[in-house]
């Protein structure tokens, strides 16, 4: 196995809510290595966006706390001040935003905006700048990058803003990139262009990726391993054949089996019962998943439930997967989720 | 007989430009499409952003004027009547839109969100709107007592099932769904699906279906066009085109959509790869010399395609 660029232990990350701090992160730990791709999945409100953002430090530290080590490459950030965190930043740590619109500045051109990061963080000339510039511009897949140079966001297509806010993130050869859902807002086509474009990029640099997205699909397609979060917590983690070929907490087999695809033609799909508990009123003590799948016993869960290691690297918390079944489908019936 | 039939469709925008505003060319949202929807059942139109799938969508509200062509709703046709004789047709067509956040009033209570077009079609007193409401809550899975609420105060599922209750209530007999699941999460989205065939079922509705998730538009729908700049270049039965796609842009369309079995991801490169190769090859026996696509030519009874 290879060295760990980034290493997270029990990263905690509150949010204050009237005074209270609410942890939005509880405990994570993972580690990303060189060329590698470790999706994070799970749906809006599970705390992925909000470990993206604690990982780059870019909360406000008014109102949230993190706590916990991210050591990237043996130096951990958490703790350092913000000058060398802006050394880092940028630099050694890119990030992709979901929405290249709102994420680029409408106001400057697409040279100038990736021209800042170098301008930061090297001391090349301006003619080199420029010509460093066009060569992302050329390594993302913009057909006319000279041009493009001089245009400014609105002038660009989604897929074409999202190429251009991978070439900012990349264009410090940083070891790390995380990718915060980068191709939500894309059209299918693209997004599949884009996926491409990400892993052709790794192949040559070999970074470290951490992929956050809300799609199963996309994690099938491009992750090698997957770490799945439901309220905060990691709930299953394992390598993308684990995950998808047999997958066991149950908040991983009831997802998979929501998704419509070619064998659910017009029946129903599954409905996970319940909603995602806020992080104001949850009860952080027992398995969160447990009020969704009421038809399991109490005594199936643990009570304070921990992470288990099932098989080599493929990690699941609580005991109440030994315990699962679908409701409606016999108990021992063996389902992998994907039926 | 179609329940709505739509003929030689075309939405054209003015683009103004020079000195006096003068308009210098048309932006061609919609450029002839035809489809017929049948009763009962669900009609997928799936595109990519720009395609003009939302604008054929609303043309038939007349959100969007058509340029030409009709619209025919149980043989009456829409594109002709004024603002006024379209009033009774209101009724008859509902839409619910795609971003939950943005189409319901904040500054409404739910029960006045609802109430809305009930309050533009009957005259009901208090007590029996009231009555109707809570029903209606009732059938969208809500509890009675979120009528006095704000929209702000529910999640993006309940909220997009406020915006189908209100679609409801007026009985319509065709609705159009503007990507309503695309904002919503997985396990949210097959909870408004599920939803949505269930209301089928009860009140025999019809759907005109907008998306651009395949995966989405396969599970739910009947039959299917598939629209290009403003064209349809594939239009049938849902299982005939996802199975056996003739047209270039529907089987890129097919061959990207990301597979969950994680075994196929060099299958899935290499199949994208040598549609991508036919696409650029055989562009002139897909599109014509001005990039647009062909007319629709039959196939099979039930299957059309544009080709030379």
């Amino acid at each position: 196995m290879e060295k760990p660029i980034l290493q997270i232990e029990n990263l905690t990350t509150s949010f204050k809510i009237k005074d209270k701090y609410y942890m939005a992160v509880d405990h994570v730990s993972f580690s990303v290595s060189e060329n590698e791709i470790v999706a994070v999945v799970g749906e809006s409100g599970c705390g992925k966006s909000a470990l993206a953002l604690s990982i780059m430090r870019l909360h406000n530290n008014q109102r949230t706390k993190i706590e916990g080590e991210i050591k990237y490459r043996e130096r951990n950030i958490v703790t350092i001040s913000e000058g060398q965190m802006n050394q880092i930043r940028g630099k050694e740590i890119g990030i992709i935003f979901q929405e290249p619109l709102t994420a680029l500045n409408p106001l400057m051109t697409v040279g100038d905006q990736i021209e800042e990061n170098l301008t930061f963080h090297t001391k090349l000339s301006k003619e080199k700048k420029r010509l460093r510039t066009i060569e992302l511009l050329t390594q993302v897949g913009i057909p006319s990058p000279t041009r493009t140079y001089d245009q400014f966001p609105h002038e660009l297509s989604g897929g074409m803003r999202q190429r251009v806010m991978i070439s900012i993130a990349i264009a410090c050869n940083p070891s790390l990139v995380i990718a915060d859902e980068p191709t939500t807002a894309l059209d299918v086509t693209i997004q599949a262009q884009i996926l491409e474009l990400l892993k052709s990029i790794q192949k040559e640099t070999k970074m470290g990726i951490i992929l956050i997205t809300h799609d199963l699909s996309v994690v099938a397609e491009v992750a090698d391993r997957v770490i799945v979060m439901y309220a905060g917590q990691v709930v299953e983690m394992g390598t993308v054949k684990q995950i998808f070929t047999k997958p066991l907490h149950p908040y991983t087999r009831s997802l998979l089996k929501s998704i419509p695809s070619q064998a659910t033609n017009k029946k129903r799909l599954h409905v996970i019962d319940g909603m995602v508990p806020s992080i104001v009123n949850m009860n952080r003590e027992s398995c969160r998943f447990s009020p969704r799948i009421p038809w399991i016993p109490c005594n199936a869960h643990e009570e304070s439930p921990e992470l288990h290691e099932v098989a080599p690297d493929h990690w699941v918390r609580c005991t109440c997967y030994k315990h699962f079944y679908f409701k409606g489908l016999q108990r021992g019936e063996i389902t992998n989720g994907i039926t | 007989m179609g329940l709505l039939k739509i003929d030689d469709l075309k939405v054209h925008f003015p683009i103004r430009g020079g000195f006096f505003r003068t308009i210098v060319d048309y932006v061609k949202a919609v450029d002839g499409v035809s489809f017929e929807l049948n009763e009962g059942e669900t009609y997928g139109l799936v595109g990519e952003s720009g395609s003009g799938k939302s604008t054929t969508g609303k043309a038939v509200v007349k959100l969007n004027d058509a340029t030409s062509g009709r619209i025919l709703f149980e043989g009456q046709d829409l594109s002709k009547l004024s603002f006024g004789q379209m009033k009774p047709f209101r009724k008859d067509i509902q839409m619910i839109f795609q971003d939950p956040y943005s189409s319901l009033n904040p500054k409404k209570r739910v029960v006045d969100i609802i109430a809305e077009p009930l309050r533009n079609y009957e005259r009901l007193s208090v007590g029996e709107e009231k009555k109707m409401i809570q029903k209606y809550l009732d059938k969208v899975g809500l509890s009675p007592d979120s009528m006095y609420k704000y929209p702000h105060e529910f999640s993006g599922g309940q909220r997009q099932r406020i915006g189908i209750a209100r679609a409801l209530t007026l009985k319509p007999k065709l609705i159009i769904a503007d990507e309503p699941v695309s904002a919503l999460d997985v396990s949210v989205q097959a909870q408004v699906l599920n939803f949505l065939q269930d209301l089928q079922e009860e009140f025999k509705l019809t759907y005109l279906f907008i998306g651009h998730d395949l995966g989405v538009i396969r599970h739910i729908c009947d039959r299917m066009g598939v629209m290009y700049r403003g064209r349809l270049v594939e239009e049938g039965i849902s299982e005939e085109i996802y199975e056996n796609p003739q047209h270039i842009y529907t089987k890129r369309l097919i061959a990207s959509i990301p597979d969950l079995n994680h075994e196929m991801r060099e299958k899935k490169t290499n199949l994208r790869k040598r549609v991508a190769k036919e696409y650029e090859q055989n562009h002139s026996k897909y599109f014509d010399d001005l990039g647009r696509a062909y007319d629709l030519k039959p196939i099979s009874n039930t299957h059309r395609v544009a080709l030379r």
